[in-house]
């Protein structure tokens, strides 16, 4: 792409501490020149006035639902759909149909991706052969094909002997282990354990489920040295137990959803099951916990947790219905509205889905001067409307539909 | 941030006049509404307890579809829909064909363009009539035969015309719930339907393998021991525990849970004497209730029944005249 030059705009690069307002060019998905240096260089100019200069996002966690659930999207659909959002570098998790339990299977993706076009696609390879949680996966044939790390999604593991031996051989090979952790036996309902599931007669998972496999996971972290991501986390107990690992100096990150940020178990009124999500949607305090944890830095990342649903897999009786909200292009306008709201500082909003995201998965990528890193150009104030139309993703799924929003991607530079 | 804690659900069961149109849970409806359901529902009662033949709903057809079993709740719907005069097709569904919510919309579509006037749900998901209602053309009526573990409506105002008729003004009452409160769509919306008709003091009673979290912020009060929940009560009504609770940990098994919750007859001198006693039905004698208990004097298990009829004969009238009430005031 050629050289465009921002001039008026606020360039916000928390990676090196850069917040102010200066002309600059982009070129090669990264800022080549700065200040009056971006004057002597052949280049569009474009006034960017009121706007800011970020990198592009990086997401820890998102399902593109390909391949084998196109039936919800495409590679194609929800790369446009993330670049329309601002991310332009996805790590995806390796519950696709085949599981990404082969190179092949991560190269596959990959490929499409890049046919396709809009963002770069990072593949999660298995922890286990057929995420079947008993026998380890070729994790060297996994890393050799570009996998940036392993886990087993959301799925089980057949015994922690086993899981210890995984994350042994994940640390000999220096693999990043992801975790979104879940006790299956505590997990079997479909809403938060409180007041709320109470009242309506839905089956809870309780905060435990999530924070008796977090404490199990990062006493193996902790054995056995390897390093750990902790996704999609959702209550109180799980801030606090990744605190006292940090504390300790293991070497374990943690991101959470946005949506979980936003919204509470309250969400789930009236039997809504567009607030149908797994983790589920927490208690209030669980949410403050969530937001202090951002700010403090003891979560790292933000993250879509993107998971794109076809209408009938929503059309049913709140129990039968698929878990999961379509969250990329909704992503930046609520995290504004925390800015807005004074619960996180911009620059924590920006560092927790720029540069954060991309150490955690060992990127070239989250700052404005890396190459290929991408540039966003982010109207803070410009309004739109959630609709069907207007989202590109394929899964429409989500609760924040017909709400006017507040902020959105003007250029996404790469 | 985003939902008022209001009933979101229950707005759906009223008509723009405020009149019910399904009735799919009893909380957020208002004292009036529910206490016309009670005072209908009298209506249909002959002195003796016999319950009058009206055809309020000749030329009507309601469709009981169960995708769960249930013979009593589904048979005394039939009763209540043939003394009002309407015709009655039962449809028993098993779970697998609608295991897909769009087929589950197709399926409906299908049943109404055969005709339906009411369908009468009953589904082991919670919040499964509610979503029925969301689907099905205008001019129909849902009404709530038990969601998982939701609500039961109709069993919630037959318990309160049986309180009502043999216990006196609902004010006064200390009413207490006995046994798997976590699993029971009947305790829920008899608690809504006794905090909305102003019951002095509502407890619930069980173990806390079978007491629903945070219950307490319903505005019950929780006890773990029986003789404790009972004291003073003027109403016990006790649950059916069903044998699954035992498979899944939760009681060890029916004598201990007798020996600690079973209504037995030294254990209801706790409650004021004269004490009034219902059961949902069916119930396990030795496991719930004491059979001396069940068949004593205090005992309104088998009046339930008949009470049952007249509930559903009230509730299927107005929902129809709701849904009626829709109609004219679209043409006019």
């Amino acid at each position: 792409m050629s050289a465009i030059r921002l001039v008026n705009g606020r360039v916000i690069d928390p990676a090196s501490g850069r917040d102010e307002i200066i002309d600059v060019v982009v070129n090669g998905g990264r800022i080549t020149h700065w200040g009056r240096e971006a004057h002597s260089v052949k280049a569009t100019t474009r006034d960017v006035q009121g706007c800011w200069i970020t990198p592009a996002f990086v997401d820890t966690c998102a399902r593109l639902r390909e391949p084998g659930q196109r039936a919800h999207g495409s590679i194609a659909s929800e790369t446009k759909a993330a670049r329309n959002g601002g991310f332009l570098h996805l790590a995806v998790p390796p519950d696709t149909q085949p599981v990404v339990d082969s190179g092949a299977t991560a190269q596959l993706i990959c490929e499409r991706a890049r046919a396709a076009g809009y963002a770069s696609v990072h593949v999660i390879g298995a922890l286990t052969r057929g995420l079947e949680g008993k026998a380890l996966s070729n994790m060297a044939g996994l890393k050799s094909a570009g996998c940036i790390g392993v886990g087993n999604a959301r799925l089980s593991m057949a015994s922690v002997e086993t899981l210890l031996h995984c994350l042994e051989y994940a640390a000999t090979l220096g693999l990043t282990v992801f975790f979104s952790p879940e006790e299956p036996s505590l997990a079997g309902g479909c809403a938060h354990d409180g007041f709320m599931a109470a009242r309506l007669g839905l089956p809870g998972i309780p905060d435990i489920a999530e924070t008796i496999a977090l404490a199990t996971q990062l006493l193996l972290v902790e054995q056995t040295g390897v390093r750990a991501h902790f996704g999609q986390l959702s209550c109180k107990g799980s801030v606090e137990l990744i605190r006292i690992a940090k504390d300790k100096g293991l070497p374990v990150t943690a991101d959470v959803a946005m949506h979980h940020l936003h919204l509470t178990d309250k969400a789930i009124d009236g039997f809504n099951s567009l607030a149908h999500v797994r983790p589920p949607l927490r208690s209030e305090k669980d949410r403050e916990a969530l937001r202090e944890g951002v700010r403090n830095g003891i979560i790292d990342a933000i993250c879509s947790d993107h998971q794109p649903l076809n209408a009938a897999a929503k059309l049913a009786p709140f129990p039968g219905t698929e878990p999961g909200m379509s969250t990329f292009e909704t992503l930046l306008p609520l995290g504004l509205q925390l800015v807005r709201a004074n619960v996180l500082p911009e620059h924590v909003l920006i560092n927790a889905l720029t540069i954060a995201p991309a150490q955690i998965l060992g990127l070239q990528a989250g700052q404005v001067s890396v190459e290929g890193a991408g540039i966003l150009v982010i109207d803070p104030r410009q309004r739109w409307t959630v609709e069907a139309e207007t989202l590109l993703s394929e899964g429409k799924n989500t609760p924040f539909m017909g709400r006017v929003m507040e902020g959105s991607v003007v250029l996404a530079l790469s | 941030m985003h939902f008022s804690s209001a009933h979101e659900a229950s707005r759906l069961q009223l008509n723009s006049r405020g009149r019910l149109k399904h009735f799919l849970s009893t909380e957020g409806l208002s004292r009036e509404l529910l206490t016309e359901i009670l005072d209908r529902a009298d209506g249909f009662l002959e002195a003796d307890g016999g319950i009058r033949n009206v055809p309020l709903l000749a030329g009507r057809t309601v469709m009981n579809l169960f995708f769960e079993a249930s013979t009593r709740t589904r048979t005394t719907f039939e009763v209540a829909a043939k003394r009002l005069g309407a015709d009655v097709l039962n449809i028993d569904i098993s779970k697998s064909s609608t295991s897909k919510g769009e087929t589950l919309r197709d399926m409906l579509w299908n049943l109404e363009a055969m005709t339906a006037d009411i369908f009468v749900v009953r589904h082991n998901h919670s919040g499964a009539a509610h979503f029925i209602a969301s689907q099905v053309t205008p001019h129909i009526a849902v009404i709530n035969a038990g969601d998982g573990r939701h609500a039961h409506p109709t069993q919630a105002m037959l318990d309160m015309l049986t309180i009502r008729r043999h216990a006196g003004a609902f004010g006064k009452l200390k009413v207490a719930i006995i046994g798997d409160i976590r699993h029971s769509r009947v305790a829920r919306s008899e608690i809504h339907a006794l905090q909305t008709l102003g019951a002095q003091e509502i407890r619930v009673i069980g173990p806390r393998t079978l007491l629903p979290k945070d219950f307490s912020q319903l505005g019950v009060h929780v006890f773990e021991r029986l003789e404790e929940g009972l004291e003073d009560v003027d109403v016990a009504i006790a649950l059916r525990i069903q044998n699954e609770r035992m498979e899944a940990a939760l009681i060890p098994g029916s004598e201990e849970f007798y020996a600690l919750y079973g209504l037995t007859r030294e254990k209801l001198k706790y409650a004021k004497p004269g004490a009034i006693v219902m059961h949902p039905g069916p119930i396990n004698r030795g496991v719930e209730i004491e059979s001396e208990v069940a068949d004593g004097v205090q005992s309104l298990i088998l009046q339930q029944v008949n009470y049952g009829i007249a509930a559903r004969m009230a509730v299927l009238h107005m929902t129809m005249q709701g849904q009626a009430d829709v109609k004219n005031g679209e043409a006019t």
